[in-house]
């Protein structure tokens, strides 16, 4: 039999709460330091303790960090699941089961390692509570054996996650080698699945896209948060706190960034609004329900022209939904986020590399266009972690965008808040405490004129109007442009941004093996650049994947670029679940009226496949 | 024949008092928010506020258009329906050398934006929080608002059956460091309170009656100028001495209660029928309570405990404001990146 190496995905079946987040945490960073590619996805649902979760762990020689469709290997830990769980997997398949967990009968075809959990866990403590926690640790200890993860790197990991804790680390160590111990001693290996150290990770940080974003805020130089707690977002501004309150102190040791969680989300917008409008980098993050109590500051910060830098971790809706799970479906709506006619800068953060450089670049935005900038990140990105390159230090000062102190009010002449100076529809400011008497004004959502003064005039009303369109134009120019892959031979183009990238690496090399070369434009940003009409206009079809039930993106380009609409079309996927590189490009073959790919084939023959693959490849 | 042009007369910072005067209002004539204004503007003057170092921040509604009618040398900000209080956290954590004036209504503070106006006085927001409280919606026409008293009518003779929200109330049992009721037809008692609210260093409430002349001055109405006249009911008479005068008030002992507010400057509350001590909260609930029964607007320096815990000390904020860091003071160094990365790549950072 053919052996798997280093490119199979583990899902662990577990109950919420139970501990196996520090057990999973371990196997996926021992796999990492190994230097094989590696991405973990946590599929958790809306509970403290109880309810089933799963972790899905992916190790990739090639370096495709999407989840995977299939699942090769099981690890069997929730009764309540356990029979779905094993049904799920094909033949070929590994499972690793705690043998006090009764399934129906597994057929012959799949490898299945029955471990007597209770019995070992019984051996390690006393304590009915740290054994239900701590049993976790037995299949790691087990996997380990039967996929040749190195101890070293085993102990590594669970000391950076438990060093803090002797006795814990202690007691999981134990727990993890008897595990190991155990397997060594009592199964005999059959399964084709094994990992070998290799050197694609080195120098590689793993991160989850909050930490990150909050990294970037911290280094853009945030001075306001203010937030209302929601899932998915509430680790980015918890992690912020942290990282505040260990880098951001003044010499007298006092915080040089005020973080106020707000009573709901309507204070928190308004909070950022008006710290910004004093001359601070304000910001907040908040989810779907957060993001439409929020429409109503939105527009105003659109209209009276207020910088705010909002990041919005999308989930599942409509409505309430699935909290805890991910989708791209807020584009729409925040695009447009409020009543009147109103547009917002968004950008579509893809990687936690982007999330950093977002963190720093939505500010400079927000305050050079003065308008609220919205960065639309999701579950996916924001909660899990990723591989990645190290972030870079941010080389360039910050953009404080066209604010006028005393000293350059003096040059002005005849300064009014909402007049365009430039001819780039982006007027000039003043910030409250400017002692010239000239530069104070009265900011409202109300109608107004050039000189902020209130104004029902129709004319007058329509030349703001005007100008912010041209604002908004402007934007375009300055907003991040997309990343084009060009394939010279391609028909094909496919457009994606946010999360849903990760699966168009892999689905392109997937369809390229079916015959169909594909370009592919990553898109960064909204308002669309000219880069987007030119990538339509050189391919008969454009595929626009993403994570969301209508197309909302191939929506948003259709009306954009209306003479090419016919060319537009759409995937989507919104199960919940992080998309897959092979849902992608069979919904893309189907439509090109080309064989989809090779089915859920055993990963006995998908390793002979894979094989001939990569002769094929080679010829 | 030669004619003396007068010298119009200035507060200490050198300036008239049309400098602290905006556009004309647009509300109807006898309006009891333009007699507010008024009091603002001279309260501002005779206090010799900087004009550019006060923000004027306002809501929706008659009350919250105001501020365009005073001190057009300040920074104003007229936000959305009952959402003033959070703009001004966030104007006050950026900029605390600024000083807030907000304008609400009864509508918007006790209706659309009661959960901001709790929170505001929870978290001490410095803001001098103005309520231009008439009953009723104005600018949609005279429905009631929740602040009408109960048996009080619409100009139709519909009566409220709802129980009316004591703002001052509320804002005491939340732990507010100033709360006053006053009467838009009593200058003499708002210009000291006003003072005293912009020496305050956290959230001062002033709960202003304010009749509306076009949907609540009839008779039916309870907060009709008539009905508020005769009312009225003072705990006391109020002065107030800013720490820049140099004055000492010499009053018969036990007649006059004084209060000595953290920049310095003294509130003196001359006591009339009854001795009414202003620093304990309980008593200032009853007195409320007992008021509404009487049918009795208490009007006066109701509660106030000048030394709060300030949002900067909560918020263990350093002296400059946040909205004067240079980057250099917000952007950590090359050496915290690099720190934090190394954390990431053995697995103990994140």
């Amino acid at each position: 039999m053919n052996q798997i190496i280093n490119d199979f995905s583990i899902e662990v079946a577990t109950v919420n709460g139970s501990g196996s987040q520090t057990a999973n945490s371990v196997l996926l960073r021992a796999i990492f330091q190994m230097g094989i590619p590696v991405s973990g996805k946590n599929l958790f649902p809306s509970n403290i303790a109880g309810l089933p979760t799963w972790f899905t762990i992916r190790a990739s020689s090639k370096g495709y960090i999407a989840r995977r469709k299939y699942t090769d290997i099981m690890v069997v830990m929730n009764p309540e699941t356990a029979a779905a769980d094993v049904a799920k997997m094909g033949p070929g398949s590994m499972i690793v089961i705690n043998d006090s967990i009764a399934v129906p009968e597994i057929p012959a075809d799949r490898f299945v390692y029955s471990v007597p959990m209770k019995s070992l866990i019984e051996g390690i403590t006393t304590n009915v509570k740290l054994r239900r926690l701590v049993v976790n640790m037995l299949y790691v200890g087990v996997l380990a054996e039967l996929l040749r993860i190195e101890e070293a790197e085993v102990d590594r990991a669970l000391t950076a996650q438990l060093g803090h804790k002797p006795k814990a680390l202690e007691l999981n160590l134990q727990a993890v080698r008897a595990g190991w111990a155990w397997a060594r001693a009592n199964l005999k290996k059959t399964d084709p699945f094994r990992l070998e150290r290799m050197n694609e990770t080195a120098g590689k940080i793993l991160i989850d896209g909050n930490t990150a974003a909050a990294m970037g805020a911290m280094f853009g130089g945030v001075t306001v948060v203010s937030w209302y707690p929601i899932t998915p977002s509430s680790s980015l501004i918890e992690a912020l706190i942290g990282f505040l309150d260990k880098y951001r102190r003044d010499e007298n040791g006092k915080a040089t960034c005020a973080v106020i969680q707000a009573e709901d989300e309507l204070a928190a917008i308004g909070m950022v609004l008006g710290a910004n409008w004093a001359g601070a980098r304000a910001m907040t993050a908040s989810s779907g329900p957060g993001l439409s109590l929020m429409g109503e500051f939105a527009g105003y910060g659109y209209y009276a022209e207020i910088p705010a830098v909002v990041w919005d971790i999308q989930r599942v809706g409509p409505s309430t939904g699935l909290p805890t799970r991910t989708a791209q479906s807020d584009v729409a709506m925040v695009y447009q986020l409020s009543h009147g006619d109103t547009r917002h800068p968004i950008l579509l953060p893809s990687s936690v590399k982007d999330c950093f450089d977002y963190g720093i670049q939505a500010f400079d935005l927000a305050e050079r266009l003065q308008t609220p900038v919205f960065v639309l990140s999701d579950l996916d990105i924001g909660m899990n972690n990723w591989m990645s390159d190290p972030f870079d230090y941010p080389e360039k000062p910050w953009d404080r965008g066209k604010v006028l102190d005393d000293e350059s009010l003096k040059k002005v002449e005849n300064w009014g808040r909402y007049k365009d100076v430039d001819g780039d529809g982006i007027p000039y400011r003043t910030l409250p405490g400017i002692k010239d008497p000239r530069g104070a004004y009265f900011t409202r959502g109300s109608g107004h004129d050039e000189m902020a003064h209130y104004t029902e005039n129709p004319e007058a009303y329509s030349r703001v109007m005007a100008r912010l369109k041209k604002k908004f134009d402007t934007a375009r120019t300055l907003v991040p442009p997309p990343v084009v892959e060009d394939d010279k031979t391609a028909k094909v183009g496919i457009i994606a941004y946010g999360s849903t990238h990760w699966a168009i690496v892999e689905s392109r090399d997937q369809m390229r093996e079916q015959r169909l070369p594909t370009s592919y434009l990553l898109l960064k940003a909204l308002p669309l650049t000219q880069d987007v009409q030119a990538f339509v206009e050189r391919h008969e079809r454009v595929y626009v994947v993403e994570q969301n039930r209508d197309g909302q993106m191939a929506d948003i380009i259709r009306l954009e670029m209306p003479a090419l609409a016919a060319r537009i079309r759409s995937v989507c996927s919104y199960d919940g679940l992080p998309i897959n590189a092979r849902t992608v490009s069979d919904a893309i073959l189907e439509q090109e009226g080309l064989p989809p790919t090779p089915g859920m084939a055993p990963p006995a023959e998908r390793a002979s496949e894979t094989k001939k693959a990569v002769e094929g490849a080679t010829r | 024949m030669s004619t003396v042009k007068p010298t119009p007369p200035v507060n200490r910072l050198g300036l008239v008092r049309g400098d602290y005067e905006g556009s004309p209002t647009t509300l109807c004539p006898g309006c009891g928010h333009n007699a507010i204004t008024a009091g603002i503007i001279q309260a501002a003057w005779e206090d010799g506020l900087e004009p550019h170092r006060v923000a004027k921040l306002s809501g929706i509604g008659c009350s919250s258009k105001t501020p365009a009618y005073f001190l057009s040398h300040a920074h104003g900000f007229n936000a959305v329906h009952g959402r003033m209080p959070s703009i001004a956290a966030g104007v006050h954590a950026a900029n605390r050398e600024m000083v807030l004036i907000g304008v609400s209504g009864d509508g918007d503070t006790a209706s659309i934006g009661i959960g901001q106006f709790i929170h505001m006085i929870r978290r001490n927001v410095r803001v001098v929080y103005i309520v231009e409280n008439n009953g009723v919606y104005g600018l949609t026409k005279g429905q009631f608002s929740a602040t009408a008293d109960l048996g009080s009518t619409m100009k139709n003779g519909t009566p409220n059956e709802l129980m009316p929200i004591d703002l001052c109330a509320m804002a005491i049992e939340l732990g507010c460091g100033f709360v006053a009721r006053s009467f838009s037809g009593d200058q003499k008692q708002l210009r000291p309170l006003l003072k005293a609210a912009f020496s305050h260093s956290g959230t001062a409430v002033i709960d202003v009656i304010s009749p509306c002349v076009t949907f609540a001055d009839h008779e039916g109405s309870t907060k009709s100028y008539a009905a508020v006249k005769e009312h009225d009911a003072p705990v006391h008479d109020i002065d107030f001495v800013p720490y820049f005068e140099d004055i000492h008030v010499d009053y018969e002992p036990g007649t006059t209660r004084e209060v000595k507010m953290p920049d310095g400057s003294f509130i003196y509350l001359k006591k009339l029928e009854a001795d009414y001590d202003p620093t304990d909260p309980d008593r200032a609930l009853m007195t409320i309570r007992a008021g509404r029964r009487e049918q009795k607007f208490v009007t006066g320096l109701l509660y106030v405990h000048p030394d709060q815990r300030t949002f900067a000390e909560e918020w263990k904020l350093g002296e400059k404001p946040l909205a004067s860091l240079p980057l250099e003071a917000v952007r950590p160094g090359r050496a915290v990146l690099e720190e934090i990365m190394d954390g990431l790549k053995t697995g103990s950072g994140g």
